[in-house]
């Protein structure tokens, strides 16, 4: 079984990974609409997870992939819990826009 | 053959990020992040983590995804509702984006790699059999926490969303 990490190395997983957390926090800071933010931060965890997954091959340990685990737990509950409060907020202000979230501005 | 699969693969898995973030429409948003999941879960594949890639398809592209899309739909969003945010902001984003994406490659352009010649050793350490054994013997304790959580995660979001009965 050939290893695609001999054929193109760690670093173009590493440029990968950079470019994708890069457009997730563009994501966050480019739009205004709350689910696509989440989106965005889906997409930075992704990020973050496909570099554990890469270099739990380099190393050839298993630790990394069981990060990966508890983060895609941590995403699920990020998600459920955020898009509840989403809800909660669509039914009071009828928007989600993060502009009118401006409750606790004083 | 394996390096035009992994270029074929990034350009979707950006390309598609890239189309989630500039559609204007939340539902195109949503199915170009569908996209976007199962290339990752190609990339797991093509690093032969066959289980990672599973669960990331039913995790990710199915429950998440299912999640976010009643979302959308419950809330009866329209492209007409979202108001376009000030130039300036979008430039800034931009400008921030090209910065930290330039200052990170080229901080790690210049890297060695830490193992100059990677050999594997033919070893078994990431099969379902080796991450269940790491799993419940190293990593019992945040696992039996990663339950707690969604647990936690489930009881808030149902009292959240509940109905307040209306006073007066």
């Amino acid at each position: 079984m050939e290893q695609v990490l001999q054929q193109i190395g760690i670093d173009q997983y590493i440029f990968l990974a950079i470019l994708l957390f890069c457009i997730g926090a563009f994501g966050i800071l480019y739009r205004r609409n709350a689910i696509v933010m989440f989106m965005s931060i889906e997409i930075m965890l992704n990020a973050a997870n496909l570099l554990l997954v890469a270099f739990s091959n380099y190393h050839e340990d298993a630790n990394g992939q069981v990060f990966v685990f508890f983060t895609m737990a941590v995403a699920a509950a990020e998600v459920a819990i955020g898009l509840a409060i989403l809800v909660a907020i669509y039914r009071n202000i009828g928007s989600i826009d993060i502009d009118k979230l401006k409750n606790l501005k004083g | 053959m394996i390096e035009i699969l992994f270029y074929i693969l990034s350009a979707v898995t950006l390309g598609s990020a890239f189309l989630t973030i500039l559609s204007k429409n939340p539902i195109h948003s949503a199915i170009w992040l569908v996209v976007c999941f199962f290339s990752v879960a190609g990339h797991y594949a093509l690093l032969n983590s066959q289980f990672l890639a599973m669960v990331h398809i039913i995790v990710y592209s199915g429950a998440i995804m299912i999640l976010m899309l009643f979302t959308i739909m419950l809330m009866n969003l329209n492209v007409s509702d979202e108001i376009a945010k000030p130039v300036v902001t979008k430039i800034l984003a931009t400008v921030c984006f090209c910065l930290i994406g330039f200052f990170l490659v080229s901080a790690l352009a210049q890297n060695a790699p830490a193992i100059e010649t990677y050999t594997t050793t033919g070893a078994d350490f990431q099969s379902i059999q080796v991450l269940g054994k790491v799993l419940l013997n190293e990593f019992v304790v945040p696992f039996e926490m990663a339950a707690v959580l969604l647990l936690m995660a489930m009881i808030g979001a149902v009292l959240i969303s509940k109905k307040e009965k209306k006073t007066t």
